[in-house]
């Protein structure tokens, strides 16, 4: 084995970002197997069936039915010593940032987080808040890396066909020291960003409460839901369920209308998988316009009525 | 209760960031330096615990050249009890293994009850020297805490999961906890605590006292990334504009 993705269960489904880390390892090539642990392990193994994959392999040890830093570290860390690949690799997700580093620890090992390209057996990192990258070399046998949302594309994952294997691993249930309740979350409504094709989404140029409800005609026309940039959550316009980026949702819609967004790191990470983004600021600068694919400079209190208007009677 | 906050001195938000003549690092010279943001809130949560509590320690410690010691000294201006500095006088170590390896072995002797790291480092934002450090002194860990709530043996945390999901979380004591940013807000140091802070004790090692440097992994160089994306630019009068957004909504994206 030459690559071991770890994959991850996504309140019952495999995260996204755990097929575009297979994409990453299909990228770098060799032999890559999947590792899927708990209680859909099984689920996970099956959805991967059509994929160029040596296999996956399967953990479902009651001690890790549900995620724990101290139970994912442990059997990641077991799988890797068994089988020897060269490369770990996983989605660069908040429950990888919360294992992983042990992993690397307890083997003694690298982990390279957050990769946003290739280069050979180089990887690009973005520094700085992201005003720069830097390429890192790894010097050890055996490395961890995980990927950014969205640095490739789940649907060039490269289709065949793989087996599945069930693997035992041998720890004690007193391995697992912290107790987990399970997850909740704080009052969504009714709304699921991550399966909207469009999203309308606002920033700080809306510039006030009432104004918000522009947003929400234009959804209406397109038949989009309303996200919006952390500063107008934090400003209380709007509720935290629709915060996109780092601390909210991360999200690859079909088109993204990004409305007086500057395109601050925080944001533009949660965005920029996205088909395409038509994006309107004032402000000829704003960083946003560098990962758009329409850029208007305007003020999108006078444009988006017009819109509305014009989208209403074609 | 005895708290370690591991903060990292990082180039300001507002700093100039040249790139240095062998495009391996930053020309530090003409650089500006503060507190990594992300710990200042971390800083924050184990002072407000120490004054729940009405006792206990917090110690703040860094590694890195000499300037370093201005993070720990506003640390001990904001309130901090004590500092411990690791002097690595070529700032080379980015390598976030080797770092917690040395951090690890710099403490160990303490025996904390409690290390609390920022989510991240705004410079090269590994994003994992606490969760290490945890595991090379057997610690438990958490990360992403937005919410703590401290007992005798245990610490409860609220985690941040994605996508706006959250879990509690128990842990045994000791643990080794990244802070989520935001979840408090940090004090400004007064003009009494930058006074005593001169009196605190700052413990000064070496990095040669522990260990040598591994450097696991390494920056090979850096740059300024170049945008391959072609964009539109869309600016002209509002009719105009209008009508150009419904033809690419309607024939370019085929969205209506």
């Amino acid at each position: 084995m030459d690559i071991l993705v770890v994959l991850e269960d996504n309140n019952g489904k495999l995260h996204r970002m755990s097929k575009e880390a297979i994409v990453a390892a299909q990228k770098i090539g060799g032999s890559v197997s999947a590792l899927a642990i708990g209680k859909n392990s099984i689920h996970f193994a099956a959805e991967l069936k059509d994929m160029a994959l040596s296999e996956v392999l399967i953990v479902n040890h009651e001690s890790v039915s549900s995620y724990s830093a101290d139970g994912y570290a442990a059997v990641v860390t077991q799988v890797a010593k068994n089988e020897s690949p060269k490369f770990i690799v996983a989605g660069h997700t908040y429950q990888t940032r919360d294992f992983m580093p042990r992993v690397s620890a307890k083997l003694d090992i690298p982990f390279v987080p957050d990769i946003v390209g290739l280069d050979g057996e180089k990887f690009v990192k973005q520094i700085l808040n992201a005003k720069m990258n830097a390429l890192i070399s790894s010097h050890s046998n055996q490395i961890i890396l995980s990927f950014q949302s969205a640095a490739f594309n789940e649907e060039a994952i490269t289709q065949g066909e793989c087996l599945s294997r069930l693997i035992e691993v041998q720890f004690d249930s007193s391995d697992v020291r912290s107790v987990s309740d399970e997850p909740f979350q704080e009052d969504s409504g009714d709304v699921d960003l991550e399966s909207a094709e469009i999203l309308v989404s606002v920033g700080r140029g809306i510039e006030k409460k009432e104004n918000v409800s522009i947003a929400f005609d234009l959804s209406k026309v397109l038949g989009a839901e309303v996200s919006a940039s952390r500063p107008v959550v934090d400003s209380g316009w709007i509720e935290p369920f629709r915060q996109v980026g780092s601390s909210g949702h991360s999200l690859a819609p079909k088109l993204y209308f990004s409305l007086g967004i500057s395109g601050a790191i925080q944001h533009v990470v949660g965005m920029k998988g996205s088909k395409s983004i038509i994006a309107i600021n004032k402000d000829p600068d704003a960083p946003i316009f560098e990962i758009a694919d329409y850029a208007v400079i305007g003020d999108l209190l006078e444009i988006v009525p017009k819109l509305i208007e014009a989208l209403e009677t074609s | 209760m005895k708290i370690a906050v591991l903060v990292k001195q990082v180039p300001g938000t507002e700093s100039p960031l040249p790139i240095n003549s062998s495009s391996t690092w930053l020309d530090e010279d003409s650089v500006t330096y503060i507190m990594n943001p992300p710990d200042n809130y971390a800083l924050e949560e184990a002072l407000i615990i120490r004054e729940k509590f009405g006792s206990g320690e917090v110690v703040v410690v860094s590694m890195g050249p000499e300037r370093t010691q201005k993070v720990i000294r506003e640390g001990l201006a904001k309130g901090a009890d004590r500092g411990i500095f690791i002097k690595e006088d070529e700032s080379k170590l980015f390598d976030p293994l080797s770092v917690a390896k040395n951090l690890s072995e710099a403490i160990r002797d303490e025996n904390f009850d409690l290390v609390f790291t920022g989510l991240q480092s705004d410079d090269i934002g590994m994003g994992q020297t606490g969760v290490l450090i945890g595991e090379l002194l057997g610690m438990s860990t958490a990360t992403l805490a937005v919410e703590t709530e401290l007992s005798d043996k245990t610490i409860k945390i609220k985690r941040e999961l994605e996508s706006g999901w959250f879990q509690w979380i128990s842990l045994p004591i000791p643990a080794s906890i990244s802070i989520q940013s935001g979840l408090n807000v940090p004090r400004y140091p007064s003009l009494k605590g930058i006074m005593s802070a001169k009196k605190k004790e700052v413990k000064i090692l070496n990095i040669g006292d522990f260990q040598t440097y591994d450097n696991y992994q390494k920056i090979e160089s850096v740059f300024i990334p170049q945008t391959s994306k072609q964009t539109e630019i869309i600016e002209a009068d509002v009719d105009t504009t209008v009508s150009r957004i419904v033809e690419i909504l309607k024939s370019d994206l085929k969205v209506l």
